[in-house]
Order: structure tokens, then sequence, then C-alpha cells
């Protein structure tokens, strides 16, 4: 905080008087001469002058608190800051206290890519915890790589990247689709696959990957691939076709304000969960608020991590989340993704014993920085930058939350899979 | 199409006739409001879609406010809430046109922008009011799952209720317009506002009142749309598009030309839909209406309104 003050004071004494000018240099010598005094101490710690004191270090985090994406982002970055609440409680970061400057990326993807630049440039923050869509992650970073940021981004997400300066906290495609395709093939004998998704990026990459491991490993069938604009909310014809066509699953990645339209018109054309089965990769419970749970009854979300998961983590983590931010919160796979990348973060500065991103980055990049702390189980960080996870299945119930009824191995993540792209 | 029985088939084409119709009501549904206000005020209202979120926030309001104090009520709650939308979405439409629309009738591309920025402040009220996450009314249990003449057919409850209510209000909004003797003095002071004005119309009043029901059928819209999807603080957004073209290639002043248009658009919309991809059909009948367009820049039905 103290350098950027006098960073400003800098900046702005062209236009002040010769007077002011002097008078200012005189009180700056003092202060620098402090601040030289004070940077011995943190030497290792901070040389590339992040905005690192004795006590504190300042994080960004950058979510849309405004526009479509506000709806999807407000569990992220509340899950963001009840880990750095409970990081600065336990003695914070090598001995500092986080402390937060918040920016919004209000939707709008040249906007993040802005309040990124601001995060980095002006106030030289250690790390970012942000993002959420893909489009908005691609605009981030570009900056994030020339100015040499480190970015902890929460989001489940198409994959096909790898950049040295994000860690993915969140599953890429392959680990969400296909142990849950293998559960559908294995558990329901399902051979022909209705694939239907949001005309966008990550629903067409998500369905490419699982057009050809049905086709190419499971040896079932697609039968249908259907895109529907964003914010479409109408599906009476696409409904219509998948009951021609009678596919053993309908396979979903629609999302949005369509994806509620999507399963109300569902359980109104008789398409319920007792009749149908139907694999969505695009349902956390924060969702479920929006579509109602009587809805989605007898549905299976695939995620790596559920509200109602049973373990020690998980339940101090969801009393937490609730003390923090009220008893009627629900927390989505997004939101418990989010809520790694603090702790992912402390635990590579502490190897480190440093601040610097590089060195960060390259305790991050050995493959062995673990969480057996993390609400989803146990989690560890890949050399490539994503997390080992498992992936779950969960049944939805009418109350909005799952009976999670499969399990997978930890899988490794594979950003670029070979043969699916 | 091999393999499918002929019963099958009927079923099919008997649910995907009441797909098209049920597109049609939704999209006269929301177009009625503006048309009232684009046709007969010549006021370009892009906080349409905000009057709609109004109504649907209200009949939120109304579930959650029934499910916690009268229970028993539940089930007709939402009749009460449609009128209550109504009202509310009115009401924020009269106050709209008292403090902002009537100092700009002379100049329509400042209503676009004013109009645009109030849509911009009522979605940031909604979401400093609401919350930024969508909500959904608890339903009525008689409005939920489906109608099945036969095994094979599902006919949406909700989708019948919407295309119920169409009708019911278009019927409406034809009287006022035509039967009424208020519709008389609307329809003359869009025809010539000095010459209503000069044998005694209050032709603000008029233009008060029709812009407080556009909006207030707005309100109806939207609380007749949680049935189908859900409400955000941007849900407004997702039809404004979709109404004004409706408007726009019906002919701006003619409310028989809103119906044709809604009509043809929702059959092209949803039987081109069941043969090619969502987002193909709607490039087919996007290019379909600018066709025509070039060559009707008056939309199907022009308007014989002397400016």
């Amino acid at each position: 905080m103290q350098d950027r003050s006098h960073n400003r004071g800098a900046a702005d004494s062209p236009k002040g008087s010769w007077v002011r000018r002097s008078l200012r240099a005189a009180i700056a010598a003092p202060l620098a001469g402090l601040m030289l005094a004070s940077q011995a101490t943190y030497a290792g710690v901070n040389t590339t002058g992040l905005a690192v004191t004795d006590d504190t270090v300042t994080v960004g985090i950058l979510h849309s608190l405004t526009g479509t994406m506000a709806i999807s982002e407000t569990g992220a970055q509340e899950a963001e800051k009840l880990a750095i609440k409970q990081i600065n409680e336990s003695g914070g970061v090598l001995g500092r206290q986080i402390k937060i400057i918040q920016e919004d990326g209000a939707s709008d993807w040249p906007t993040f890519a802005e309040k990124s630049r601001k995060l980095l440039v002006n106030d030289k923050v250690a790390a970012v915890f942000g993002c959420w869509t893909s489009a908005s992650r691609k605009a981030a970073l570009p900056v994030f790589e020339k100015e040499n940021g480190l970015l902890y981004y929460p989001t489940f997400y198409e994959g096909l990247e790898q950049s040295k300066n994000v860690i993915y906290t969140g599953q890429e495609a392959t680990q969400q689709i296909l142990d849950g395709l293998n559960w559908v093939a294995k558990e329901k004998g399902a051979k022909t696959f209705y694939l239907i998704g949001s005309d966008y990026i990550w629903p067409r990459t998500s369905m490419k990957i699982a057009r050809k491991h049905i086709e190419n490993v499971l040896g079932g069938k697609v039968v249908g691939e259907e895109y529907k604009p964003l914010g479409d909310t109408q599906f009476g014809s696409v409904i219509n076709k998948i009951r021609l066509k009678k596919p053993d699953v309908i396979y979903a990645a629609v999302v949005g304000g369509s994806n509620v339209a999507w399963f109300k018109q569902l359980k109104a054309a008789g398409i319920t969960g007792d009749k149908q089965t139907l694999l969505t990769i695009s349902v956390t419970e924060d969702e479920v608020l929006g579509i109602g749970g009587e809805n989605l009854e007898g549905f299976y979300s695939i995620m790596k991590y559920f509200q109602s998961q049973d373990n020690p983590n998980n339940e101090a983590f969801v009393k937490a989340f609730k003390e923090m931010w009220g008893d009627d919160s629900v927390i989505g796979d997004v939101t418990q993704a989010a809520y790694l990348g603090p702790w992912l973060w402390k635990a590579a500065v502490e190897r480190a014993g440093s601040f610097d991103i590089d060195k960060v980055v390259a305790e991050s990049e050995k493959g062995d920085i673990e969480l057996t702390t993390a609400p989803e189980g146990y989690v560890k960080l890949h050399k490539n930058h994503h997390l080992w996870s498992k992936a779950r299945v969960g049944k939805w119930k009418k109350d909005g939350q799952v009976e999670v009824v499969y399990e997978s191995e930890l899988i490794e993540p594979d950003p670029f899979p070979a043969g699916y792209q | 199409m091999g393999g499918y029985t002929s019963s099958e088939l009927m079923a099919i084409f008997a649910m995907q006739g009441f797909a098209g119709i049920s597109l049609f009501s939704v999209l006269l549904l929301m177009a009625l409001g503006l048309a009232i206000i684009f046709g007969q005020m010549g006021v370009i209202n892009m906080a349409h879609g905000e009057f709609m979120a109004a109504g649907a926030y209200t009949t939120y309001l109304l579930s959650t406010v029934t499910e916690t104090y009268f229970p028993g009520f539940m089930p007709y709650y939402f009749l009460v809430a449609i009128v209550a939308a109504f009202f509310v979405a009115a009401a924020l439409g009269y106050l709209a046109e008292w403090a902002l629309i009537r100092h700009l009738y002379k100049r329509p591309l400042d209503t676009l922008l004013a109009t645009w920025g109030l849509s911009l402040i009522m979605q940031q009220a909604y979401r400093s009011i609401f919350g930024a996450r969508e909500v959904s009314p608890a339903l009525p249990d008689w409005l939920m799952g489906s109608y099945q003449p036969t095994d094979m057919i599902d006919i949406p409850l909700n989708g019948m209720f919407v295309l119920a209510l169409t009708l019911l209000i278009t019927g409406g909004v034809f009287y006022l317009m035509f039967k009424s003797s208020w519709g008389l003095k609307v329809r003359a002071t869009t025809q010539n506002r000095v010459m209503s004005g000069a044998v005694g119309i209050n032709t603000k009043k008029v233009d008060r009142l029709t812009f407080a029901l556009g909006c207030g059928i707005a309100g109806v819209a939207g609380a007749a749309f949680t049935t189908i999807a859900s409400t955000g603080p941007t849900t407004g957004t997702l039809y404004i598009v979709d109404t004004f073209m409706v408007v726009v290639f019906g002919g701006a002043a003619s409310l028989l030309g809103t119906i044709a248009s809604a009509f043809s658009i929702a059959q092209a919309q949803s039987i081109l839909e069941f043969f090619i991809s969502g987002s193909m059909a709607k490039v087919f009948t996007l290019l379909t209406l600018v066709v025509i367009l070039m060559f009707k820049p008056e939309g199907l039905f022009a308007s014989k309104v002397r400016r």
C-alpha cells in the first residue's frame, strides 16, 4: 500500500509547482529510506516489487458482480473470500495477512482484461483469483502472460489450454466427461445418446469429446446433436425430436437462462427422471435455485463436488460458508473449486518461501502440492497446472441437493487429450 | 421416417403443432404491449423487457409470501399474481411516462436512448433488491406436468395456460382498442394528435394510459413466462430482440399485423427447428425476415396512418 501512494505522488508531480515538488522530494527521501530498510527484511520474499509488506500481502479478486454472469460468479467470489478469511485467521501466508482488492468484470470480456491489467500493473497483486467463463479467461490471459501475473481459475472448462500464469482449480473436459459416460454406459446399459448444449465453445468442445468417447470407446451411438442459441427459452421442437429418437441417455450442457427453460419444459412435456435417463454437465446446486428441484428430480449431474458430499472437510466448509454468507446459500461445484485457489496459492508460496510469481509457479509445477483439507476430498496439483480430482455422479432430489451415486478414482488431468480433438 | 408406426408419427405431429402454437402465444404476449406503445405512440421502449421482469418478480414475491404465510392459498395465488403483475408493471409504466417519456415525444431517437438507460437502471435495481441469482416462483400443481389425450401425446399444461392467457389478453386489447370509447381516443390521437386535442381529447392522459397499458401487458407476459423459464435481473434482454422483431415485421401500427407476424415467425422457427439445428433455424428465420422486410419495409400490414 505504501509504495502505491508513493507512485501516485510521483506520477502527478509534473503538474505540481516547483515548491510542492521540492517539498515532496524532502518528504520522499526519508520515506524511500524507510522503504529500503523494510525491503531488507523481505528481500527474498518479494524481489519483483509486488504489493507485499512486512505484515500484509495484497491479492486480487476478479469476478462479475454485475451483468448476466453475476448469477454464477457470486458463489465463487464468496468462497474465495471465505478461504482468505480462514487463512488470515490461521496466521496468514508467510506470516502476512492477506488484503483483497476486488474488481468487477461486469460480465464483459474486455473489462476482465482491463481490470486484470489494473490489478497487476497498478496494484501489484501477488495473485488473482477470478474469471468464470472461458471467454473472460481468454480475454485476461494475454495480460497475465505479458505482466507475469498469477491467476487461479475456478471453473470446469473445455481444456486445450495450459498457461504458465494460470492454475486451473476446476476440472478440464476429460475429467468431467469420460467417467460419467463410462458410468452411465455400465450402470444403465446405455447405447444411444442424444447430445444437446448451448451454442458456444464449452458445450461444443465437451460434446466433441463425448461423441468420440461414445463412438470409439463405448461402442455406442449418437442419435442426435443439437445446439441452441444462448438465452433461447423455447425447447418444444427439440423435445419432440428427442421423443422421436428415443435415446437411452440425454446428455446435456445447456447453460444460463436457457437451462431453466430446458428443464421446466422437459418436465412439462412429461419427460421426467423416472422415465428417461438424463446426464448433465452444466447443473450444480447454484443452477438448481433457478430451475427448481422438482423439475430435476431423478436426473443426474456429473461434477467433482456436491454440497451434500459426506466427509468432515466438507461438513466444516459448508458450515463456515453458511456462517459467513447466510443460511440459505448453496454451494456448487465451481464455488468449491474457487475455495481451493487461495489454499493452493498459500501452499505454493510457503514452499517457495517467496511471493515471486516465478518461484510460486515453479513450486506449483513440481506436481506434488496436495490439499488434504479440500471439501471435495484429497486433491493434488499436477505439473500441467490442473488438479487431480475425482468425478462424481449425483442424482437430484426434490430439495435441490443430490445423492452421490458414483465416485471415480482420482483422475489425472489431461488438458490436451490425444484422440479426442 | 422408417421404423415408426403411423400413430407415433401422428403423435409427434400433434405435439410439434402444439410447440409451434405455444411459441406463437409466447411471442404474441411479449409483442402486444410493445405493439401498443410502439404502434400507437411511436415510442421505442427499450425497457419493455424490464417491465416484463417487473411482472415476473411480482409473481415471485407473491409466491414467496403465499408459501410462507398462506400455504393453503397456493393453488390459486398464480391468478392473483397475474393481476398484480399487471398493476405493478402498469404503475411503473405510468411513472416512467410521467417522469421521462413525456418530455421526449418529439425526439424519437432520444426516447430510444432514455428507455435503454431506464432498462439498465431497472436491471441494476432488480439485482440490488432480489440478488443476482435467478429465481423461480413455486408453481401450483395444476400448472405442472402434461395433459395426455392418448398414451403417446403429452401437451404441456403451462403451454396451454400461456396460450389461453394470450387469447384472453389479445381479446381484451382488441375490445379496448376498437370497441371502447377510450380506444377511440387512442386511435384518434395516433391519427392526428392536434385535431384530437382540438376536439377535446386530453392527449397527454391518453398517452400516459396507453403507455401504462402496454407496460401492464408486459407485466402479465412476465408473470406467464415464470411458468416457462426463470427470472433474473437481465431476463428482459432475452426477450426484447424477438419482441421488436415481431412488432416490426408485423407492421408497426397494426395489431392484426402483430398477430400475423408472431404466428408466421413462430411456425417458421419451430418447424425449421424440427428438421435442422436450433441455431440454424434461427438464422434461416431471420434471413427470411430480412428479405421480406427489404421488399416490404413497412412490415406485413402496412400502417395506414397519416403522419
